[in-house]
């Protein structure tokens, strides 16, 4: 399942709802994003995200079908947040249950990395008056591209 | 035919810069994403750095495409920078 929203989420509700995603479940990785006070820019104080509603999530749900096609994947979600986020906001959530730990630790780094250099969703660093739309870093396509050369 | 027109969205940075969000724009039979692109570069001022240095991407329908996409009426073309997300 797939949220894009404003609001925050509770990561340990939904790893409990991942938990009952069947007796097979035998392993759940969970990933969650932070807002950090560095990046671009130092001494960011917040974020702003935007995205493209509805291919954001088409982009996504192709992330979780081709992770399901490659891995053992029982249940897959993701949350990803838009809008003015504070100082350590929650931003993303990526949370894979599968039969076995090696499955849902490359199921979900594959939706994340794929997620930071395919899903239409951009960052605005803010740094009191200063704003500054983040660059797209070539260590983030680096590892995004570490995944096109086969199963993990 | 001045139904035959097709929207075209700015997101994040280009967005600011153009200071617009949406455009309806006419289109001609055999038009590509890149005579789109070279027609709104054509209105000058930001509108030139649309086919600048810096990467601009494309996406028609929700479908990520490339200079040589064909474009037709009905169609909804986004322009963007590269994506930041997560």
């Amino acid at each position: 399942m797939i949220s894009v929203q404003t609001g925050d989420f509770d990561a340990g509700a939904e790893y409990e709802a991942l938990r009952a995603s069947g007796s097979g479940t035998g392993a759940i990785v969970t990933f969650s994003g932070l807002v950090r006070d560095s990046g671009d820019l130092s001494g960011v104080t917040g974020l702003f995200l935007e995205h493209y509603p509805g291919m954001t999530e088409q982009v996504i749900q192709g992330l979780i079908d081709e992770a399901a096609r490659r891995w053992d994947v029982r249940q897959a979600r993701v949350i990803h947040r838009v809008g003015r986020l504070a100082l350590s906001d929650q931003i993303v959530f990526v949370g894979v249950s599968s039969a076995h730990r090696a499955d849902a630790f490359s199921a979900c780094a594959f939706i994340m990395d794929a997620l930071k250099t395919s899903a239409p969703f951009w960052k605005k660093e803010i740094s009191g008056d200063d704003e500054h739309w983040v660059e797209q870093k070539a260590s983030d396509v680096d590892r995004s591209q570490n995944w096109d050369t086969g199963p993990g | 035919m001045t139904d035959a027109t097709l929207t075209v969205r700015f997101f994040a940075r280009l967005r600011e810069e153009l200071d617009t969000d949406s455009l309806q724009l006419p289109v001609e039979p055999g038009q590509t994403v890149a005579d789109l692109l070279s027609d709104l570069a054509s209105r000058g001022n930001a509108w030139a750095r649309l086919t600048g240095d810096q990467p601009v991407l494309v996406a028609v329908n929700q479908a990520m495409a490339k200079p040589d996409t064909p474009v037709k009426a009905g169609d909804e073309v986004a322009f963007f920078p590269p994506v930041t997300g997560g």
